[in-house]
């Protein structure tokens, strides 16, 4: 079983992006668990969520303390004072982070076998019109990225999630997907 | 079978259900604390694929208001709720059962506040818990989707025309998507079958509902549903066995997990079970003989049968989601009085756990094995009450 943990801020999508993750996967052949963390309910607040893909019935119904995968829609969650954004990842675990910086610019890329991916999620976000320039919404961009690093999921596949569970701009939202997948470091 | 998997949560799946129920009429109240339940199913009724008439009301007492009325006039009729939802239902949801109302409700368990929380527990249906509504209490959201279409049918049924709630653990199963086998409409259809009840309010035979009545009749009625709820545990089980015949899909009432040679049991209900299990799972690979008993009925309770199953066993900790402040949690209670009367009686202890959404996880459950094993062995904690995970 394959543990994800999303870390987002609240209107950035991170509860989708899990869902579209899952779908995905499930879309795959896959047994999948997605659920979301949801603390106070505002824009702007660390969010939570979580996506479980197993070839096997999936039974625990926790968060997620251990993961495999980090997502970090949100770059300046790193280092964010009161939140350890990568605590409990495991060794080897992979880290997909949006942002302009490059892997070897944290700290923790490359400790404990750990690799750090960048995606610049939010230009690409803009680019298709997903939110305004003050709240992209990156969601749909970020798991495009996952996909191509963790090779979890196909590309098809978050695609499909992504025009079944997006109501509105379906293809500008799987476009965005399409791109990052194509470019993130 | 036919239909394929799909991906839903704990309360689309509810909604699928609704769907292939196809039921008459469906009174919600739509804003918060209201649930995705019914978000989704308001979709189907605006896209025309059910013939539900819905009712939109003003709030969730007028909800199950317009529920009682339309299931009186023979509809049938079903509401969606949660927490304070169901709180503020509170004078009808006891009016729907002493008037025999078959009613089905989907109810998605979430903390009765103060402070202020929309988390997941127990407290909203276990404060329902003498309300003379049948309980059903879901793992995830494939039984939450099988239970709606039991639960019709025993609602239903002529020896028990009882109003039946089926409850979901709120945001771990009704927002967490999973893997959902669904039935093909016309299964579900054939199973469900034509309503046989006719309601109350109808010409041939003219009623009046829910009169007066006082100190001459009211406490013959209150025995009629103290003796209705006593018929619904041989229907559940005759209706358990035909949908596992139909539909290969076996529930049981009291669910036990790996117990053959278990000499301990944790026993809980909903979507914690699940964990449970897997935990169960690891500490076996280190010799541990534990197992795990899932009540899935909480009203009526089947005393009975839990005795039968727990008294097997040297140690058993219950796991209740709600606190009863100043008495027994719930389940544990339940279980001590099922307990009363036996001549074999195990160690029992009480965990109260995940209260307003506290995740209870695997290292939690790993310290209830423990727990149970010094229970086992030593009997010191018999009989006592514990909050688990809290600082």
């Amino acid at each position: 079983m394959i543990e994800i943990r999303l870390h987002g801020r609240g209107g950035q999508g991170a509860v989708k992006a899990a869902e579209i993750l899952a779908k995905a996967a499930f879309y795959d052949g896959k047994i999948v668990q997605s659920f979301p963390f949801f603390g106070v309910e505002r824009r702007g607040a660390p969010v939570q969520a979580f996506t479980r893909i197993s070839d096997d019935p999936i039974r625990v119904h926790s968060y997620i303390y251990e993961p495999d995968v980090l997502i970090v829609l949100d770059p300046t969650l790193v280092g964010a004072e009161g939140i350890d954004i990568i605590e409990g990842i495991k060794d080897n675990g992979k880290i997909v982070i949006n942002s302009t910086k490059d892997p070897s610019d944290f700290e923790f890329h490359n400790k404990n076998g750990v690799q750090v991916y960048t995606v610049d999620a939010t230009a690409i976000a803009l680019k298709f019109h997903l939110g305004s320039a003050s709240a992209p919404i990156v969601n749909t961009a970020i798991v495009g990225a996952i996909a191509k690093v963790t090779g979890l999921v196909s590309i098809d596949a978050v695609k499909k999630a992504i025009i079944d569970t997006i109501p509105r701009y379906k293809e500008e939202n799987a476009a965005a997907a399409e791109d990052t997948f194509n470019n993130v470091k | 079978m036919t239909t394929k998997y799909e991906a839903l949560t704990g309360a689309e799946a509810a909604a699928l259900a609704m769907k292939q129920i196809n039921p008459d009429v469906v009174a919600v109240y739509p804003i918060t604390p209201q649930t995705p339940i019914v978000m989704k199913f308001s979709e189907y009724v605006a896209n025309g694929e059910v013939d539900t008439e819905m009712v939109r009301v003003e709030s969730e007492h007028s909800a199950m208001s317009a529920t009682v009325g339309a299931a009186g006039a023979g509809a049938r009729a079903m509401t969606a709720t949660a927490a304070n939802g169901l709180a503020l239902m509170w004078e009808i949801v006891y009016i729907a059962a002493s008037t025999r109302l078959p009613i089905v409700m989907g109810l998605v368990n979430r903390a009765l506040s103060g402070p202020i929380n929309i988390h997941c527990d127990h407290s909203d249906s276990m404060g329902a818990r003498d309300s003379g509504w049948i309980q059903i209490y879901s793992e995830n959201a494939q039984e939450v989707y099988d239970n709606y279409f039991m639960a019709l049918r025993i609602a239903e049924h002529k020896d028990v025309l009882l109003p039946v709630m089926v409850c979901q653990d709120g945001f771990i199963t009704s927002h967490s998507v999973e893997n959902v086998l669904p039935l093909e409409d016309a299964q579900v259809k054939k199973f469900i079958g034509k309503k046989n009840f006719k309601g109350l309010l109808t010409s041939e035979k003219p009623y009046t509902i829910g009169p007066l009545d006082l100190q001459d009749y009211y406490m013959e009625h209150k025995m009629q549903q103290h003796d209705a709820m006593k018929h619904v545990i041989p229907v559940i089980e005759k209706i358990q066995k035909e949908y596992a015949e139909t539909f290969d899909r076996k529930y049981e009432i009291i669910e036990e997990y790996r117990t053959d040679d278990a000499d301990m049991v944790i026993v809980g209900m909903s979507s914690v079970m699940g964990t449970v299990k897997d935990v169960i799972d690891m500490m076996r690979e280190e010799g541990i003989k534990v197992g795990a008993v899932k009540p899935r009925l909480f009203r009526p309770f089947p005393a009975e049968k839990i005795k039968n199953v727990l008294s097997k066993f040297k140690a058993i900790i219950i796991l209740d989601r709600s606190d009863s402040f100043g008495s027994f949690p719930p389940l544990y209670g339940e279980i001590l009085a099922s307990f009363f009367a036996a001549e074999k009686k195990p160690y029992i202890k009480s965990f109260i756990h995940g209260l307003g959404g506290r995740d209870t996880n695997v290292e939690m459950i790993k310290e209830v094995i423990s727990e149970l094993q010094k229970l086992r062995d030593t009997g010191e904690s018999n009989f006592t009450i514990d909050y688990l995970g809290v600082r």
